[in-house]
């Protein structure tokens, strides 16, 4: 018995060994290395050439930053303290130039008492924009605006400017949307005559007979509509306003300020400047070139030879036309087409072109998401009675908008980018206009890389964050739906 | 007859009852795609209660003809009347039809972008006005019956294709329609799935509403139809109740057909 045991197992393990680690060629750091780095000979080529540029231009530039000086009066004093510190020869970033002038590439010229308006309607716009933009999550949304209401806050009272009324302003803002989250989109709709007025000043019945136009149209379609039909309902919304802005709203506004003046101190475009032009004209442009863009798309579609025809030779126009040609158009040939005298505001033309320029390129975008969605959708809401514009609503647009999302914030990210042209008609970008106008002065002329460094930062930090956003957006959706 | 899906199952016919009233009403349509003669002069009465299957090989016209009842497409010549309404140009004319009709699709065409429920609310809320409230409780009571009331907070993506298929028979149903049409709504589901949609058809049959199917499940149009029409290049071929159709084919391109469906 024992001898067949003794045949069958010659050997029985009665002690289990400890699992050894894996041989360092296959683990860990130098397993990465190897399948990452050097996995053959043109990669291990690229990756020593890789090092070899990264380790010059850090040796180029580390020294740069490290000799950074914060403190001085003048690009020259800037020089001999770096001279002083690091010996004759050294080079360093004279961040000193940022700290003096750092309100300049923030506000341009916008008068320093009044730095509270612009971050307020800064603020504000993104409190309007908040449940949109976390549709999702109503957490996320209080979490943002709540946020972005402290900032606020603290910015308007490091400025030294508070404002009692604006501040209890944001916080019934905040109250609002923790207590009744869906009032705060009647906010949003507002918003555009809200930040105009900030911006601007003036009378505050200029921004409430604007609003008042829409009233106007609204009220005129809801008369109309019912006896006369969708078509002359949606006339007579267009119509009414219209009239009532070109030839009613100024007297009406006039007249109002008579009886009850109220107003804030007025701001002339020519001080608008830096972040606030750039941001000015890239947020009206972003939040009118969309719904234009949507519209443009639906028409480019449209079964009606008219209508596809005028959209068409639109977009295909536009997208032919260099950004500057149609800012030169602003600036200079209206002068020519309107009457004498019409004071037509020059940031304002320049927003109006800004946004036609970007909504035939959102069109496209959105064209090619509608494309993208399979023809039984339509067919699906024809068959259940849903109406060309309910569909377009409620089935259609919702998909193609989320299939566009990449598209659409790139196109956004572009628009906000093209802002600094502006420079080209005379207003002051932060890029060229306000480091120019920073140079001009004795004591920073020559200052040059650290101006654009601190412009192009706060760029990448603002297109980076609607990039970001996109991609949250999109891993959201497609979490959602599949 | 070697039909993977007979059905096994005693059909109530208690009110599966043809009325004199006509519902659907075709005469002498035709349609082009092109200078392409789909459709030739289609004569067909459809009686209320009626259910039909149309079958016929690929490319006859099947999918064509039921989608000109509710003006998916449009017919050049001849006149549609459903319900007393003739369809034309006429959107009112249309939109009362698409109210009256009820379609299931081959590929389902769910809207993914909204939850079941949200599916099955969205027509009887945008286009019968019906109260939110009241709207979801027709739809549960639907999804019930269709056997999937767990799923009203799903999104579509997150469901098997039969059970897509029940939900789109059960969001037409949401608009109470007095005619259903179905092109093809079992051929793009695995087989283990065509029961459990055949089965929701059955049951709707048997509650005596008006169907239109295009089908190539011969056990189900010999269980529940009470006519079969067969088409060939853009024509009504031949059509009879079940029985005499399956076992006295009359033309050749019939019984041609029916030797390759039925694998003799
Ligand atoms: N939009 C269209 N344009 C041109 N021709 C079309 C169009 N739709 C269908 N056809 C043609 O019309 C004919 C009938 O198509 P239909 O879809 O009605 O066939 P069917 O009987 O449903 O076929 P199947 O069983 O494959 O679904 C086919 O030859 C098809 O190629
Ligand atoms: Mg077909």
């Amino acid at each position: 018995m024992s001898g067949l045991h003794a045949q069958t197992a010659p050997f029985v393990r009665d002690t289990m060994l400890p699992p050894e680690p894996p041989p360092a060629m296959q683990s860990g750091v130098v397993k990465w290395l190897r399948e990452n780095l050097f996995s053959g000979w043109l990669n291990t080529i690229l990756t020593v050439l890789g090092f070899v540029i990264i380790a010059l231009l850090v040796q180029k530039f580390l020294p740069w930053f490290l000799h950074s000086v914060w403190d001085a009066g003048s690009i020259s004093e800037c020089r001999a303290i770096i001279e002083e510190r690091w010996g004759p020869g050294a080079e360093g970033a004279c961040w000193a130039v940022i700290r003096e002038r750092w309100p300049q590439f923030l506000y341009g010229f916008y008068p320093a008492e009044l730095y509270w308006r612009p971050v307020l309607a800064f603020g504000l716009l993104l409190i309007a924009i908040g449940p949109i933009l976390f549709t999702q999550s109503q957490r996320a949304a209080t979490s943002f605006i709540t946020l972005v209401a402290a900032l606020t806050f603290v910015s308007i009272l490091a400025l030294g400017q508070h404002n009692v009324l604006a501040l209890v302003f944001v916080a019934a803002l905040v109250a609002v949307q923790v207590f009744a989250p869906r009032r705060l989109m009647i906010f949003t709709l507002l918003y555009p005559a809200v930040g105009f007025w900030l911006l601007w000043g003036g009378s505050v019945w200029i921004p409430v007979v604007a609003v008042l136009g829409f009233v106007l149209g609204w009220l005129a379609f809801r008369l109309i509509q019912p006896a006369g039909g969708s078509i002359l309902g949606a006339i007579a919304a267009v119509l009414v306003p219209v009239f009532w802005w070109l030839f009613a709203a100024r007297l009406a506004a006039g007249a109002l300020q008579g009886v009850v003046p109220l107003g804030i101190e007025a701001v002339r475009s020519d001080r608008f400047g830096g972040f606030v032009l750039a941001l000015t004209i890239g947020v009206t442009g972003i939040g009118f070139s969309l719904p234009m863009g949507i519209v443009l798309a639906l028409g480019r579609r449209s079964d009606m030879l008219l209508v596809k025809t005028l959209c068409v030779g639109f977009i295909e126009f536009i997208r032919g036309v260099p950004l500057i040609t149609l800012l030169f158009t602003a600036s200079l040939l209206l002068n020519y087409f309107l009457p004498p005298g019409t004071n037509f505001d020059i940031i304002l033309r320049v927003i109006i072109m800004v946004t036609l320029f970007s909504a035939a390129y959102i069109a496209e975008v959105i064209r090619g998401g509608l494309a993208a969605l399979p023809r039984g959708q339509y067919e699906a809401a024809d068959a259940l009675g849903l109406d060309y514009w309910k569909a377009q609503r409620l089935i259609i647009m919702p998909q193609a908008l989320k299939i566009s999302i990449p598209g659409i914030v790139s196109s956004f990210i572009g628009l906000f980018k093209d802002t600094t042209l502006v420079i080209f008609v005379g207003l002051l970008d932060p890029l060229k206009g306000i480091t120019d106008a920073v140079r001009a002065s004795i004591e920073w002329k020559g200052a040059y890389w650290e101006p654009y460094l601190f412009v192009g930062a706060i760029f990448w930090i603002i297109c980076f964050s609607m990039s970001r956003y996109s991609m949250y957006l999109e891993r959201l959706l497609k979490r959602e739906h599949r | 007859m070697s039909d993977p899906h007979a059905i096994t199952r005693k059909i109530d016919r208690r009110h599966m009852q043809v009325s004199d009233e006509v519902a659907i009403q075709i005469t002498s349509m035709n349609k082009w795609y092109g200078t392409f003669h789909v459709l030739r002069d289609i004569d067909m009465t459809v009686n209320r209660g009626e259910r039909i299957v149309i079958c016929g090989p690929s490319g006859s016209g099947k999918s064509t003809l039921i989608r000109c009842i509710n003006r998916l497409e449009e017919h050049q010549s001849g006149q549609i009347v459903v319900d007393g309404t003739e369809l034309s140009s006429d959107i009112k004319n249309i939109d009362k039809v698409r109210s009256e009709v009820g379609m299931v699709f081959q590929h389902f065409n769910l809207f993914p972008h909204l939850t079941i429920i949200e599916n099955c609310t969205l027509a009887p809320i945008w286009v019968r006005k019906i109260p939110k409230k009241e709207a979801e409780e027709t739809a549960m009571h639907f999804l019930e019956k269709v056997k999937i009331p767990e799923q009203a907070h799903k999104y579509p993506g997150q469901l098997s294709g039969g059970q897509q298929q029940r939900v789109a028979i059960a969001r037409s149903l949401c608009m109470k329609p007095r005619i259903m049409l179905f092109d093809e709504p079992t051929s793009a589901l695995d087989p283990e799935m065509i029961k459990e949609v055949l089965d929701t058809m059955i049951e709707l049959a048997e509650e005596g509403m008006t169907m239109l199917c295009v089908t190539h499940e011969m056990g189900f149009a010999q269980a529940v139809a009470n006519r079969v029409i067969f088409m060939d290049q853009g024509q009504i071929v031949e059509q009879n109740e079940p029985k005499e159709f399956f076992h006295n084919p009359q033309s050749d391109r019939t019984k041609l057909f029916l030797s390759q469906i039925l694998g003799h």
